[in-house]
């Protein structure tokens, strides 16, 4: 395991995509530093789900080089990138669950496909705590993806998507669709199992509270480039017109707001306590 | 190579400890888990001062044998603290997969679904026609809010695009029709008959019923899946709510343009598939092609072909209701839609042979034989 492994799991570099003539993303580099929530931001259309399928090997870029763990994923030989495949984990936008099988089933999946030595009595327990790991009542387990609602169905993507421990997390739009108090649940529920687990979380939000609560970094997508990489505070300075209207718009002021009380708030209880 | 995860068991001052050693993650416990479940001797700790790297999972099966024989975590690093915190407040013993019954239960149960959902299927579908009565009234009425370009785009694509392929479709059947007939009728010294095979029953009977089967393959699929599909994306909900009907926007044009030109088609059909047996005639009969034509024209009846231009309508009306019907039952998932489209085709195709029996009887009894 190289130095370079340790401490970016994810790197980018020059990376080029583009559907026929129309050109997504040009010369993009990003790195993800290892045990980070990256949000990545911008406007609609700027290829953040596109750069997400890049990494994931979904979507063959035109050139560019992305390393994830080290291995360049571009080149890669397929079984180098099984190797690779069981230590992430994708949560798509709609789920993605398997619609014949039960939520517990679904977990289940990527445990079989990978480690099949592992016996069925094991393979239930795992889901089943998994399943409540993800904050989802305990009968879920049993219900099919279409007797689920969309935030319940959300919880049941990553459940599957953390079946193996992954290093590595992709979130694509984790709280679009979710009320503003089962966003907020979702965000910690994120951030716990960030800290608990050790992940590195490479999440694409459009939602400033997301944003604000629990990133560690900011990437923001502008001009197909990634035009900058930083903390909130360090991204206000910056001078870039879309930087400016995402960040000083009255949404994310009122997001701001709502995260500094927040704070205010903990002190405060933390100080009685 | 990988690397399991392996156990020892201490015995000191009556008390004994199951030491693991080796990586406690997904990848290595499979040996693991099996072993430590086999454990029945009384234990009193379980040490992981010396296991590896650690997961949920590892984190796991260290709690559930902790759990079951009472054992004392010791050694746990503050990784493995944080995680068997959060597999304990996770525990669960709910069911993973949905409740199903044994296969004699099973297959009753699936039987008496089957007669229910039949018995569903006919009241809703005689419901679905009435519906369609309904909209053809009101259309009748407001004659400005029937869609001309949606009944002319349909007919283009049930009609004008099918051509070639019923064409060739029925090109080759005049051929084997003609071919096979002729062999047989050489034995009796009447090849000549050939044309009166080839004319009339293309003209009454398989001219119309290969071009619904093929209508049913081609149009009906095509209506149950795009149907469908705008159901599942709400596109038909959205309609509602705007206040335009989905029977007189879709299903409507549809059906009228199969109505329409189902006759069209099988009339060209059965020239084609004459034209096909003419060929047939000229090489292998040695009658020339314009001389069976013409032979055609003498020994065919009119009224076979008015057999086949009553029939066709009403195959057109089976199949696109068929088609429509099945599209508008879509509900729930993606698999819905293709089992509908299946079960649009089987419906339609078997309706079709089975009217068609019936039509052969009725026009025979009626005389025109």
């Amino acid at each position: 395991m190289s130095e370079e492994e340790t401490d970016f799991p994810i790197r980018i570099r020059g990376l080029t995509n583009a559907f026929g003539d129309f050109v997504v993303h040009e010369d993009l580099d990003l790195d993800v530093r290892r045990g980070e929530i990256l949000g990545v931001v911008g406007g609609s259309g700027t290829g953040k789900s596109v750069l997400m399928r890049s990494i994931i090997g979904l979507q063959p870029p035109v050139k560019g080089d992305i390393e994830v763990f080290g291995h360049n994923i571009t080149q890669a030989e397929p079984d180098e990138v099984i190797g690779v495949r069981n230590r992430w984990g994708v949560l798509f936008q709609g789920g993605a669950l398997f619609s014949t099988l039960s939520v517990g089933e679904n977990v289940q999946v990527p445990l079989k496909q990978f480690y099949p030595e592992l016996k069925q009595q094991l393979l239930d327990e795992i889901s089943r705590y998994k399943v409540v790991l993800t904050g989802l009542p305990e009968d879920a387990a049993a219900k099919f993806p279409s007797e689920l609602s969309g935030g319940m169905r959300k919880r049941a993507g990553l459940a599957r998507a953390l079946a193996l421990d992954p290093e590595l997390l992709f979130l694509d739009e984790p709280t679009a669709g979710l009320d503003p108090i089962g966003g907020a649940k979702f965000d910690q529920l994120t951030r716990e199992l960030t800290d608990t687990l050790g992940l590195t979380v490479f999440l694409i939000t459009h939602d400033l509270d997301t944003l604000y609560a629990i990133c560690d970094r900011v990437a923001v997508l502008a001009d197909k480039k990634v035009i900058a990489v930083g903390t909130i505070p360090e991204l206000l300075e910056h001078d870039h017109p879309w930087i400016q209207e995402y960040f000083n718009g009255p949404r994310a002021r009122a997001a701001s707001a709502t995260h500094e009380r927040g704070k205010a708030l903990d002190k405060h209880g933390s100080e009685k306590a | 190579m990988r690397e399991w995860a392996e156990y020892t068991i201490e015995e000191a001052g009556g008390r004994a400890t199951v030491i693991i050693t080796g990586p406690l993650v997904v990848s290595s416990i499979g040996k693991l888990d099996p072993e430590l479940r086999g454990i029945t001797d009384s234990i009193q700790a379980i040490d992981i001062s010396e296991a590896g790297p650690i997961d949920t999972v590892g984190a796991w099966i260290v709690f559930r044998f902790s759990q079951r024989t009472g054992a004392d975590i010791v050694g746990a690093s503050e990784q493995a603290e944080v995680l068997l915190d959060a597999v304990e407040s996770a525990e669960s013993d709910a069911e993973v997969s949905p409740y199903r019954r044994q296969t004699l239960g099973r297959v009753t149960e699936h039987v008496g679904t089957k007669v229910i959902e039949f018995m569903g299927g006919v009241r809703s579908s005689v419901a679905f026609l009435g519906a369609i009565l309904i909209a053809m009234a009101s259309l009748a009425i407001h004659p400005r809010r029937f869609r001309v370009k949606a009944l002319v785009r349909q007919m283009e694509l049930v009609g004008v695009s099918s051509l070639p392929i019923i064409g060739l479709m029925s090109f080759l059947i005049g051929i084997v029709i003609a071919q096979q007939g002729a062999v047989q009728l050489q034995q009796f010294g009447a090849e000549t008959l050939t044309v009166n095979l080839v004319g009339r029953i293309t003209m009454r009977e398989l001219g119309v019923l290969m071009t619904a089967i093929m209508v049913a393959g081609r149009s009906g699929s095509a209506f149950a899946a795009q149907i469908g599909t705008m159901k599942l994306t709400e596109e038909i909900d959205a309609m509602r709510t705007i206040g335009v009907s989905p029977m007189e926007a879709l299903v409507i044009p549809r059906i009228l343009a199969a109505v329409l030109m189902m006759p069209l088609l099988g009339f060209y059909a059965s020239c084609i598939a004459i034209i096909g047996g003419a060929v047939i005639g000229d090489v292998m009969l040695g009658i020339p092609f314009w001389t069976f034509l013409a032979r055609v024209q003498e020994v065919v009846p009119t009224y076979d072909f008015w057999v086949g231009m009553v029939k066709a309508p009403v195959f057109g009306l089976i199949v696109a209701m068929a088609g429509c019907y099945q599209g508008m039952q879509v509900s729930g998932n993606a698999e819905e839609v293709g089992l509908r489209t299946t079960a649009a085709v089987v419906q339609a195709i078997f309706m079709v042979i089975v009217l068609d029996a019936f039509f052969a009887v009725f026009f025979t009894e009626i005389g025109w034989a």
